[in-house]
């Protein structure tokens, strides 16, 4: 049971990164591939419907660690309390300006809220990267199952552990550009005329960047955490994930070579997915791992809730998550094909 | 101010409230959206579209800042609340998951829809998305408001060896008897919220003399839903939580009414003013026997004092208690009042020819709003100084590792980020009234 629920809270959370991912990318790149008013509304167009249901995954996938594991919620929470502030203001901020941007029509009010849409979509990748370079690389978790990290020490991996040093700034690096690369098929997928255009010509050099930072940051999380190679030959699940992202990264450039555009999208889509679930088979059961002693390491064994708990968490689980993919297929097809920008006053 | 609690409860109580000033709105106006849409598509009356697609766009604008302010509260039980997640997580993780898998999803697509779908969408098709967006707003305001309960009155849980709270029986937490109570109370009230602001809408168009059609359908459905809503959120609803907090807070409610001295056949206080020091009320205007007969359904019932418990269960904060439920009480009557005469009027035919009751009604929106925060201060400060009422203290909550440095740091934060949002807000919905409804046709 502990082992399901540890499956379900981090497929939720690699939905999240998949769905919310392409909002990002959008964000990070819009001011590059969509220069006039016209071309920012109709990428605030692709994903205007679809970026708070996004979002939701990541309260929903919240809320199943919390019914789950809430240990860990509550040490991870606590410990990395002004990370987690920056990354909440952060999503404020985008909300905000995806929202409020199109209700005036004046150039500055849009200049201003195009630039804040930027700002968070390219910082909110770097820290949600580093956040999951800060569970690989493990925290100093003692015996009261508590720890606390500041922002940043410096930088190095010693005795001063921060939330950010170089190797957590490597995979949140990563995360920026395996966004801004997903975000860039996305909008090739979503959109014509020059934004597909510039869209498009982003998203070859994008992807071979992914592919620079991949090298990088698996070698750099295998020195860091070399627990996680010991496992890799017990870890079956971990070769299945694998296999998922070398096929979704094949997939990717497929894609982009025979401009479909859909295909690199779902391509990409499995490329992040098949990453986080083979990062996950390999740490399995650690969720939050202790670098001060193996056996302060909260598992999904010694942090979960009661049996009777997780039993009925599973039943209504199983009942909702479907509901949820529904509407995400539903709003999918409802606004299937091309967006162009609404006319103004409507929608975004 | 050095200690950590005193700025996670900070933090958490203002969060909390301005996160609150959203959503009842949305709950009130989902369900006003839904008349609008039912009455436009019954008598094919476009009024009614066109007031819906107004009201639309301004629960477009609350909404989104109703989301970006929830999103905070959310991470707060992890961040600031750490020892009480860790401990209750096994109970309230069941609410707040079922939240976001159940009710949030719901709503952020169905509003998509609505707001996106109105020309693609058939006319049913777009009632449709409209109670679909009632559905998943009034459901979160269930979830949210049972694990709100099970703080207040915590039913269906067992204690574990470790000091845990774990999920017994899920049926007993879920209905919880005090979350039925609170969420017909809650959500009544959010009606009472959307009225007066639908209300208040209408009587400022027609004073102006500006889109009198829609001004009228305003009037109409804001007076004939906030009547019915500001009767029913005082009795049988308020009643209730009051007869509640009577049998399982009896201190609270003893701080609520000021009441010092225990006995038979007493009486409510109307006016007066707490004297915790010398543990009397000052000035007091009374009516006798009446507290015993709202809190026990008999004049002679004998009702406790705070002198009949010892001081360090007392609620710390005896005269906010006191004010906050007078004022929503108080409230409460002079809006029955409101709508009651508003009416009278539009029943007689003569309420737009009245202006000085158009000026009441387009000034009194704030009164809702003004009653539910002072709700929710007596229910959050009539628990304290429990957490998890006699169960966990509220010390005894707060995360461990956090200091007072990183806490005021945060909740300074969000002071400015919400002062900001407000204004913005403010500016948004200002432009759109001032559009009016037929303003932005495209
Ligand atoms: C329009 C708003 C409004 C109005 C007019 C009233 N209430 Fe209320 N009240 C609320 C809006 C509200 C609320 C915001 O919905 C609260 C906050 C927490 C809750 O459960 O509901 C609340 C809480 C609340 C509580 C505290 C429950 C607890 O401790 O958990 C009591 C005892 C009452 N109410 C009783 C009344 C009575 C006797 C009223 C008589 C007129 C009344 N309310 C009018
Ligand atoms: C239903 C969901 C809610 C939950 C689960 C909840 C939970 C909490 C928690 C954990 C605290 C901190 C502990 C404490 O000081 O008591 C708190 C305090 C507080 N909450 Fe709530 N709350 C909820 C709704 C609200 C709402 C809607 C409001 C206001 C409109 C509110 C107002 C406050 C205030 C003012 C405090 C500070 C009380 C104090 O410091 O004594 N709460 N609440
Ligand atoms: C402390 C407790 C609370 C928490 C943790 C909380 C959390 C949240 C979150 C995360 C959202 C955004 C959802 C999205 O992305 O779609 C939200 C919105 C909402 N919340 Fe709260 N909330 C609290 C208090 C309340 C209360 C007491 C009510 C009602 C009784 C309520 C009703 C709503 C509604 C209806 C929405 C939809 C947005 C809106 O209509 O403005 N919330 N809340």
């Amino acid at each position: 049971m502990e082992t399901l629920w540890f499956w379900l809270v981090s497929v939720m959370v690699a939905i999240y990164v998949v769905m919310d991912g392409f909002d990002f990318g959008a964000g990070i790149l819009h001011l590059f591939v969509a220069k006039s008013n016209e071309e920012r509304r109709e990428v605030l167009a692709a994903i205007g419907p679809l970026w708070d249901g996004n979002e939701v995954w990541l309260l929903a996938g919240g809320g199943s660690l919390f019914l789950a594991f809430p240990k860990v919620l509550a040490a991870g929470f606590s410990g990395f309390y002004l990370a987690i502030w920056l990354v909440v203001w952060f999503l404020m901020l985008r909300g905000i300006s995806i929202e409020f941007r199109s209700h005036v029509e004046d150039g500055l009010w849009r200049h201003f809220w195009d630039s804040t849409f930027a700002v968070s979509s390219i910082l909110l990748p770097v820290l949600l990267g580093a956040a999951l370079g800060n569970v690989l690389r493990g925290v100093p978790l003692d015996a009261s199952g508590y720890f606390s990290l500041p922002l940043w020490s410096d930088f190095g991996l010693g005795a001063h552990l921060g939330v950010l040093d170089w190797y957590t700034v490597l995979v949140g690096l990563f995360a920026l550009v395996t966004m801004a690369a997903h975000g860039a098929v996305f909008l090739a997928w979503k959109t014509a005329g020059p934004v597909h255009e510039r869209s498009k010509g982003l998203a070859g050099r994008l992807w071979a960047l992914v592919l620079i930072f991949w090298v990088l940051a698996t070698l750099a999380t295998t020195a860091v955490n070399p627990a996680i190679l010991r496992n890799l030959p017990h870890a079956p699940l971990a070769w299945l994930a694998t296999l998922i992202f070398l096929g979704g990264l094949g997939l990717v450039f497929t894609g982009l070579h025979l401009q479909r555009f859909l295909l690199a999208f779902l391509g990409s889509g499995a490329f992040i997915l098949g990453l986080l679930a083979a990062s996950a088979a390999c740490v399995f059961p650690v969720m939050l791992r202790s670098t001060l002693d193996p056996a302060f390491d909260l598992t999904a064994l010694n942090a979960a809730v009661g049996q009777h708990g997780l039993r009925v968490g599973l039943a209504w689980w199983l009942l909702g998550f479907p509901i949820a993919l529904g509407y995400v297929a539903f709003l999918f097809r409802f606004h299937r094909g091309k967006v162009s920008a609404a006319a103004e006053g409507e929608g975004y | 101010m050095g200690d950590p609690l005193f700025w996670h409860r900070l933090q958490f109580g203002f969060t909390a409230t301005y996160h609150y000033l959203f959503p009842q709105l949305s709950m009130g106006l989902a369900f006003l959206i839904v008349v609008l849409k039912a009455v436009g598509l019954k008598t094919g009356d476009v009024r009614y579209d066109e007031t819906a697609r107004f009201w639309i766009r301004i629960f477009g604008i609350n909404f989104a800042v109703g989301v970006v302010t929830g999103i905070p509260l959310e991470f707060q039980f992890g961040t600031n609340w750490a020892r009480f997640s860790q401990l209750s997580g096994g109970v309230i993780g069941q609410t707040l998951g079922m939240e976001g898998l159940f009710a949030f999803f719901l709503e952020s697509s169905f509003l998509a829809l609505l707001v996106w779908g109105e020309k693609r969408l058939s006319r049913r098709g777009h009632f449709g998305a409209a109670l679909a967006l009632w559905g998943g707003s009034w459901l979160s305001g269930y979830f949210i408001v049972a694990t709100n309960a099970f703080m207040q009155h915590p039913v269906g849980h067992a204690l574990l060896a470790d000091g845990t709270y774990q999920l017994a029986s899920f049926w007993t937490f879920l209905l919880n008897p005090w979350a039925l109570a609170q969420y017909a109370h809650t959500m009544i009230a959010a009606v009472v919220t959307g009225s007066f602001v639908v209300a208040s809408i209408g009587a400022f168009w027609v004073l102006k003399g500006i889109h009198l059609p829609h001004a009228r359908v305003n009037l109409k459905v804001g007076t004939a839903a906030g009547l019915l809503a500001s009767a029913l959120v005082a009795f049988p609803t308020g009643d209730l939580q009051g007869k509640l907090v009577a049998r399982h807070q009896p201190i609270t409610l003893a701080a609520m009414e000021g009441r010092f001295e225990s006995g038979p056949r007493a009486g409510l206080t109307l006016i007066g003013q707490p004297n915790v020091a010398q543990r009397k009320i000052d000035n007091p205007i009374q009516v006798p026997a009446v507290l015993s007969f709202i809190a026990y359904g008999t004049f002679s019932s004998d009702v406790r004092g705070l002198s009949a418990f010892p001081q360090d269960q007392w609620p710390q904060n005896i005269e906010l208690l006191y004010y906050s439920f007078h004022i929503m009480a108080g409230l409460g009557t002079i809006m029955i009042a409101i709508m009651g005469l508003a009416a009278l009027l539009l029943w007689r035919g003569r309420l737009e020819g009245n202006r000085p009751m158009l000026w009441v009604m387009m000034l009194a929106f704030p009164f809702p709003y003004i009653a539910t925060t002072a709700g929710w201060a007596v229910a959050e400060f009539g628990r304290q100084p429990w957490l998890i009422y006699g169960l966990l203290r509220t010390a005894q909550g707060a995360s461990p590792t956090v200091h007072a440095g990183q806490t005021a740091f945060t909740t300074l934060g969000f002071a400015g980020i919400f002062v900001v949002l407000g204004l913005l807000f403010l500016y948004l919905i200002g432009r759109e009234i001032a559009h009016g409804p037929t303003g932005h046709q495209a």
